[in-house]
């Protein structure tokens, strides 16, 4: 281990120009794949919601031919083939046009109303749950069987046992038990901000709201991300390295975090690109249990209502952020990793 | 073991004795089996049925009875309702038994299937190794990337109209990818072996080598990992359902009494607790025991160990 980093430090000075290549190589894969994604998302939401139902069964019914304009005008008319619906669809998409809703209304629009209500939750929740779950994990790697190993430990068990879903509803009892208990509303359980309200006050009020969601999505991150850096920690605490930095005088602590850390944080960058996944799925449960127009909510809504276009929207929004946090995750391990093989 | 014993165990001696002696994982199979018995031998305990259009599904007295409206009342031993009864006046404990039954049945039918796409891919990948190596973990890359929650509530209309094995299936369809992975790199170090050299050698065809040679040499990874994917699996299929893209009224699952639970649930909290603890004990049992199972079967391995 300790001989190939030094290998890898004799590498450094044409590293550069191999990252830069790698990062190319990468980015086409990338892009290659979200095509992939968007497409079968699309073509699955195509054949599998039907939009038709929605004004079937009607009273008075409506005139087949009024039915077929309606979805015509959307693009999403079960009688025209589906490859040309699709051609129709990604020849918008590449223009930065994704399309009508149902509803016969921009899905840009209501897109960028909803994207940054979920990006607060997703950015928050993931680099939370990221940095305090390799806080724990680092010191309970430290603390082997101690006290707080032990009950961090059972906790992340019975965290990762619990579904989002259950753990924002619990959350939110809670919040509410609370303010019952204290007397005035200190938690907030539904919504993004009070109305009417403006500055600092509006701060105040949006943390409050804040808070109960975004814990909701980090625990199980925190669970996930401490018990994998504990494990990654404890290997590296009995390696050479570690102990040659203590050797040469360094004390205890400054051997864990300036040797011991750098190389146990490295699996997490990858991780950190798996969770994403899973992350956005949970906050699908938690912007519907906590009230929150996000896209999670959205896309609950439009597979309910056979929105095609939304949901086709919403597949590729996850397909860029989950593979762009895969890129990302690839490119920061070789660029901090000299044992990585970039070809 | 004692000094003076000259009797040697064998392997399987070894693993059952390095399994009990584990405590988390003895405490996370005595709630398994207790989860299960509940969920076995539950419709024996209750004279009332899960399915409201029975005749003995609805309780109305519960609705004379209630004291606080429309057929709620509170857990009792009086009429046999142990976990109470809800808003239309059905049985709680009738319900989430039933819940409990689909949602483990559905967990372990996912489970079998996918670790068996698991083992059949990866083992595949990893012997032949080439062309079919790299098309093959393309593929599992692709799932891998491809949102599967999402997914799996577009294609809810499918299997909602055609039935809960649907839902296995594609559960499990999305649910092999990390498995195979593991499979293959194991495959990769077994292909090198002097007995699988030896069979390959002597013309053994490659679908029997993997299946007869190196498919029992994995047995170990694959319970573990096996057991380790039920519990996903019930958490997948219970969260589908509590969004009402899983298991289809009539019909329960525990994420589908959640869901109906939760909407009142703080003031009438038996609604909705003995699904939602039932559900947190059966997968925390799940994983005790998965990772007891690991520790038992490879003393050694750090890799993919939680704790």
């Amino acid at each position: 281990m300790s001989l190939l980093g030094w290998a890898g430090a004799q590498n450094e000075w044409q590293k550069g120009g191999v990252l830069a290549g790698f990062v190319v190589k990468r980015f086409v894969n990338f892009l290659l794949l979200v095509v992939i994604a968007t497409t079968v998302g699309y073509l699955l939401a195509a054949t599998a919601l039907n939009p038709r139902e929605n004004y079937l069964g009607r009273n008075p019914p409506i005139p087949e031919n009024t039915i077929n304009s309606i979805l015509t005008q959307v693009n999403m008319n079960d009688q025209d083939p589906i490859l040309e619906r699709y051609s129709d669809w990604i020849s918008g998409v590449v223009r930065g046009d994704l399309g009508k809703t149902i509803f016969n209304e921009s899905v840009n629009l209501e897109f960028k109303n909803r994207i940054w209500i979920s990006f607060r939750l997703l950015i928050l929740g993931s680099v939370l749950g990221a940095i305090l779950g390799v806080l724990i994990g680092v010191i309970s790697a430290v603390k082997q069987y101690k006290f707080f190993d032990r009950s961090f430990g059972y906790a992340s068990y019975v965290i990762l046992s619990t579904p989002v879903f259950l753990v924002a509803i619990l959350l939110k009892f809670f919040g509410v038990y609370i303010n019952e208990k204290i007397g005035f509303t200190l938690f907030y359980t539904v919504g993004l901000n009070t109305p009417e309200l403006t500055g600092f006050a509006l701060f105040v009020n949006s943390l409050q709201h804040l808070i109960l969601p975004t814990l909701a999505l980090t625990l199980g991150g925190i669970a996930f991300y401490s018990r994998w850096q504990r494990n990654s920690m404890l290997d590296v605490l009995g390696s050479d390295h570690l102990r040659t930095a203590r050797a040469k005088g360094l004390t205890k602590k400054e051997a864990l975090f300036k040797h011991g850390l750098r190389v146990a944080i490295l699996p997490m960058a990858t991780f950190f690109a798996y969770s994403f996944g899973l992350l956005i799925a949970g906050a699908a449960f938690t912007e519907s249990i906590f009230g929150w127009y996000g896209m999670g909510e959205w896309f609950i809504r439009s597979v309910n209502s056979n929105d095609i276009n939304s949901v086709s929207a919403i597949v590729l929004f996850t397909a860029v952020l989950v593979l762009f946090a895969g890129f990302l995750a690839d490119v920061l391990s070789a660029a901090l990793d000299p044992r990585v093989r970039l070809r | 073991m004692t000094q003076t014993t000259v009797q040697s165990l064998s392997r399987r001696q070894l693993i059952r004795r390095r399994f009990f002696r584990n405590r988390s994982a003895l405490f996370g199979l005595i709630c398994l089996l207790f989860v299960t018995g509940l969920a076995l031998l539950g419709p024996y305990l209750t004279p009332w049925s899960w399915n409201l259009s029975d005749e003995n599904g609805l309780d109305f007295n519960a609705f004379a009875e209630s004291p606080y409206g429309a057929g709620l009342t509170a857990p009792s031993f009086d009429d046999k309702h142990y976990f109470g009864t809800s808003q239309v006046g059905a049985d709680v404990f009738a319900q989430t038994i039933r819940g409990l039954q689909k949602s483990l049945l559905i967990g372990l039918l996912v489970a079998v299937f996918s670790t068996g796409i698991a083992a059949t891919i990866g083992a595949t990948a990893g012997y032949l190794l080439g062309k079919t190596d790299r098309l093959l973990m393309w593929v599992v890359d692709l799932l891998l990337v491809l949102p599967s929650f999402l997914i799996l509530a577009i294609l809810s209309r499918w299997y909602q109209s055609s039935g809960w094995l649907l839902l296995v299936f594609l559960l499990a369809a999305f649910n092999w990818m990390i498995t195979a992975r593991i499979v293959r790199s194991v495959s990769m170090s077994l292909r090198e072996r002097d007995f699988i050299r030896a069979a390959r050698y002597m013309g053994v065809p490659t679908h029997k080598i993997i299946a007869r040679h190196m498919m029992p040499n994995m047995a170990s990874l694959l319970i573990i990992d096996g057991t380790l994917n039920v519990g996903g699996a019930i958490l997948s299929e219970t969260g589908l359902s509590y969004l009402g893209f899983g298991v289809k009224a009539p019909d329960v699952s525990l994420g589908s009494l959640i869901a109906e639970g939760t909407a009142s649930a703080l003031t009438f909290p038996w609604l909705f607790m003995f699904s939602g603890g039932l559900l947190v004990i059966t997968v925390l049992a799940i994983s005790l025991v998965g990772d007891g199972l690991r520790d038992a079967f490879d003393p050694g391995s750090k890799s993919k160990k939680m704790s």
